[in-house]
């Protein structure tokens, strides 16, 4: 990156990591800002993670604690493994976002206000009865007021532009600021300002003046006696980009369709929060990439089994309610015996529930939550980026098994985004789907004997048509049979298929010895608060590994084996003890639990702290 | 292009396992002389459906088939034919499958206008969970959920698609193999989704539902046998035709030539189409024929055309396509 220019004689410290919470009204531009800043960060080379905290309303009223809208980034030279704990710099842009996000905020931090928006109303609307920027009830913190609307207005005065528009720019203002601190190079987000602002020029130069000025006020007031330089992160070479764990997802589907040789057909009804995978493949809309948005859920279901019927890589993504829409059609696919993915992004349940916020309760929904004896295949995706690996192995253990295969989400890794290294075709897993015999030989539910997958033959094919059904099949020739020995033999098979898939997965990785007193046991987007906290943990001379499983059904063949060879083992879930139900059902061990179910992410200072409980002592 | 296909090879040669006089053998063997007069082969029909007597229907065709579940037919069918535009997509369903269960769908794909060709067997009632009343039952049927009498307002499945600015609605029955044999070639043969609703006795449950209808000594006298540019006339001697006022139908008595007032039927009028449609006994003769046949572009159509135009990301390299505009390098 290169060197932050400045005049200024200012105490430079070095920083390992860094935790900035931007926060203000829903139409603030908050996530605009702190997409800029992430985007800034990563291409001066830092790892970084991100995670974007929205009201559930759309536009809940201007000023209001209800309408906060939050974007937090973690960025640094270590592997930066969560989107932090407690932000060292919170912005706000009104008294409301200070409101919502001071008891968050550790003593010494950094606040960085918009002094202009602390008005009596302002106040008011957020429940103070006096200004805290200024009634010294902040006086363990290091608070920067900036009158944002006043400077702007100064900067823009030659813009032509109107007053409103004026206004809309005042967050590039503290963002330039923010630019400063970090010396941060002002260059490449002028030019994406430039391109995200294409169509109206005057307002991308706008911003990008804005942001300029910000710099320069930071550079020049003496309001600033802190910047932080962070050392550089040991990034592996490649060509990176930031990702979201839904834009991940989409991207993989479209791998593994291009993988397959096949059209890839995603077929979604709109949900929070997987709606911005539908977004996503829709942009990519082409003949190999179909989109279908159905009617309701069911309908998104069917039309993917449809799809998967047809030929071709079916898939669909949804979140709690909607998946529990979907479970009688998953059942179809499931007896049917056809590949498809089922992405379910977790939110807060149930019912409604707490539709923008994040959990990890539809495990045993997943696993088990249909009618019949109805196994398949369940993943878990454990960052951002990760929401690509796994969904692309998801695909391919779907085509290779003919099985449903539904992976695990949630709102922090949908929301949430990390540098993703860009992959080489070279570098991606092979797809192999069993070869179809010669039609003579051909019958609909015959099976490779490896791995018990009945042969994938579409319309279209000559020579290959049949009919199949929700019914159940005699075994091999796919005709109905209600003959009891048969129905337990179909049973079998489809459970012990689905078991086969154990034999893809590698060996479980421990992190830290592999054995001692404490396992910490995790799945799914808590990746980052278990490895942070445990790596803290070990620093303090605590003997505790951990250990984070990507595949939720069946599990990790040598699991119970790694369980046992620790005195005591923990897992924790953003939820009543899923994962830890299941242990105890396949293992007979029972595992300790810390559970959370707040909508919020379980931090690492909480796994921490369990840890340290468990293990006795401080 | 090759040998001519006859009915016979479209069936699987499985025991059709239908009720003795059941009206779906005769709707079998005309879909199956349907697909037969297409010219295309076995393996380019997906034959869907969904639960319900009709929806047995696949397994005796000898092309491509899925027996889906209750109500799903039209969904799952969309999924086939967006991927696949190629394919005949046939839709087999019943009453209360594809009209109660699967209302949302039915009307969302006759919304698309997606290529689907539909065919509702309505027989008015439950005969696969042994009869209970459906959305199709006629007010006042004693059934084993209405031992009363029922007193649901009935959908009238032809109304409803035309009411959907469906482009292909017809009204066939089992016993008119003619009648119902031309509807079906129309509709194998139509661009967008089509909607045939197909009248048919169940022996055990309805057994008496359509006699009025079906009885050559009293059918013409309740039977409109519409069709296009030909006037509304109806009645065992041709004496009595429809007639407008005020956008009332009525029925006019005449004797001798077709008075000018009486209606010439346009199937191409969505208007015309609604009001006739909406007509049921004992106030109106039945309708039966093609009612409604418009055009409109179907959404497979659409949707391939849009790709098309919005510019082809297939031929994209994978790793710029993944890389997206705001890549980054580290060496």
């Amino acid at each position: 990156m290169s060197e932050p220019r400045s005049d200024k004689n200012v105490n430079v410290s070095e920083l390992s990591s860094v935790t900035v919470r931007f926060a203000g009204d829903s139409g603030d531009g908050i996530q605009l800002v702190g997409t800029q800043f992430a985007n800034a960060t990563a291409v001066a080379g830092n790892d970084l993670s991100t995670l974007p905290d929205y009201p559930a309303e759309i536009r809940a009223p201007a000023g209001s604690l209800a309408g906060v809208s939050g974007f937090q980034i973690s960025f640094g030279d270590d592997s930066v493994l969560t989107p932090g704990n407690k932000p060292n710099v919170l912005m706000v842009m009104n008294p409301a976002a200070l409101a919502v996000n001071l008891n968050n905020l550790d003593k010494g931090s950094v606040i960085l206000a918009n002094s202009d928006a602390f008005s009596q109303a302002a106040l008011a609307k957020a429940g103070y009865t006096s200004n805290p920027l200024e009634d010294g009830s902040l006086d363990n913190y290091r608070v920067i007021g900036v009158p944002a609307n006043t400077l702007t207005e100064n900067a823009l005065k030659e813009s032509g532009l109107s007053q409103a528009q004026v206004l809309k720019c005042k967050n590039f203002y503290l963002l330039g600021i923010l630019f400063w601190m970090y010396g941060l190079p002002l260059g490449p987000t002028k030019d994406r300002i430039k391109s995200k602002f294409a169509k109206t020029p005057e307002l991308a130069a706008a911003n990008a003046r804005v942001l300029e000025a910000g710099y320069d006020y930071a550079e020049t007031t003496e309001i600033l006696d802190a910047r932080f330089q962070l050392k550089k992160s040991p990034v592996a070479p490649g060509k990176y980009r930031n990702l979201t764990g839904n834009e991940a997802a989409a991207y993989a589907l479209i791998t593994a369709a291009r993988l397959l040789k096949k059209k890839l057909f995603y077929g979604s009804y709109p949900i929070t929060p997987a709606s911005e995978i539908l977004h996503t493949l829709s942009k990519h809309r082409s003949r190999d990439v179909v989109v279908f948005q159905a009617e309701d859920e069911i309908a998104a279901m069917c039309a993917t089994v449809g799809a998967a019927f047809g030929g071709e890589l079916a898939a669909t993504g949804t979140s709690g309610p909607g998946l529990s829409l979907k479970t009688e059609a998953i059942g179809l696919g499931v007896i049917a015996e056809l590949p498809m993915v089922i992405i379910d992004v977790q939110r807060g349940g149930p019912s409604t529930g707490l539709p923008t916020k994040t959990e990890q309760s539809d495990l045993l929904q997943a696993v088990y939550g249909r009618h019949g004896e109805c196994p398949l295949v369940v993943m878990a995706a454990a960052s951002p980026a990760d929401c690509f690996n796994t969904t692309l192995e998801a695909a391919r253990i779907a085509v290779k098994y003919m099985t449903p295969v539904i992976v695990l989400s949630n709102s922090y890794l949908s929301n949430g985004s990390e540098p993703f290294r860009i992959p080489k075709l070279s570098e991606l897993p092979r797809f192999q789907v069993s070869p179809l015999p010669a039609p003579e030989d051909f019958k609909p539910f015959m099976r490779d004997p490896q791995t018990l997958a009945r042969p994938w033959a579409w319309p279209g094919l000559k020579g290959y048509e049949h009919r199949i059904g929700g019914l159940e099949k005699a075994d091999g020739s796919g005709a109905i049979s209600y003959e009891p020995a048969n129905h337990d033999r179909m049973t079998a098979l489809r459970a012990e298929k689905v078991a086969r898939v154990a034999k893809e997965i590698p060996p479980t990785k421990v992190n830290g010895e592999a054995e001692g007193e404490l396992l910490v046991l995790g799945w799914g987007s808590t990746y980052g608060a278990i490895t942070s906290a445990v790596a803290k943990a070990r620093s303090a001379g605590l003997k505790v590994s951990s250990a984070h499983i990507r595949h939720i059904f069946p599990l990790p063949p040598d699991l119970e084996t790694v369980m046992l060879r620790f005195g005591k083992v923990l897992v924790p879930e953003e939820n009543t003890g899923q994962l830890a139900t299941l242990l105890r059902s396949e293992y007979l061990l029972a595992p300790l639990g810390l559970n959370k179910v707040q909508g919020q992410p379980l931090n690492a200072d909480e796994v921490l702290a369990k840890i340290k409980e468990v293990l006795g002592g401080n | 292009m090759e040998t001519k296909l006859t009915a016979k090879d479209f069936s699987s040669n499985l025991p059709v396992k239908w009720c003795p006089g059941c009206g779906d053998f005769a709707i079998l063997n005309m879909v199956q002389k349907t697909l037969a007069g297409m010219g295309l082969p076995h393996e380019k029909y997906a034959v869907i459906s969904g639960i319900g007597c009709s929806s047995r229907l696949p397994y005796y065709v000898n092309t491509y088939g899925f027996h889906s579940i209750h109500g799903r037919a039209a969904a799952v069918a969309s999924g086939v034919k967006l991927a696949n535009p190629d394919l005949a997509v046939w839709v087999i369903t019943g009453d209360g499958d594809g009209l109660s269960i699967g209302g949302n769908h039915m009307m969302h794909a006759i919304r698309r206008n997606i290529g689907l060709k539909i065919v509702l067997f309505n027989n008015r009632i439950y005969a696969l969970t042994k009869g209970q009343a459906s959305p199709t039952t006629q007010p006042g049927t004693k059934t084993k959920s209405t031992p009363a009498g029922s007193i649901d307002y009935p959908f009238n499945p032809a109304r409803f698609a035309v009411g959907l600015d469906c482009t292909f609605v017809a009204r066939g029955i089992d016993n008119d193999i003619p009648g119902t044999s031309a509807i079906l070639e129309r509709a194998a043969r139509h661009n967008g989704t089509t909607f045939v609703e197909i009248l048919q006795k169940c022996v055990p449950f309805s057994d008496k539902e359509f006699d009025p209808i079906k009885d050559p000594a009293t059918r013409e006298d309740v039977l409109l046998r519409v069709e296009h540019g030909k006037p509304l006339v109806f009645g065992k001697n041709k004496d009595k035709g429809i007639v407008f006022r005020n956008f009332r139908p009525e029925i006019l008595a005449f004797s001798g030539a077709v008075p000018p007032e009486v209606a010439v039927y346009d199937e191409t009028n969505a208007e015309m189409a609604y009001l006739i449609s909406g007509f049921t006994q004992p106030e109106f003769p039945v309708p039966l024929g093609v009612l409604l046949s418009t055009s409109k572009p179907a959404f497979e159509d659409l949707y391939y055309a849009q790709v098309e135009a919005i510019g082809n990301t297939k031929e994209q390299e994978l790793e710029t396509l993944l890389a997206g505009p705001d890549a980054w390098e580290i060496k």
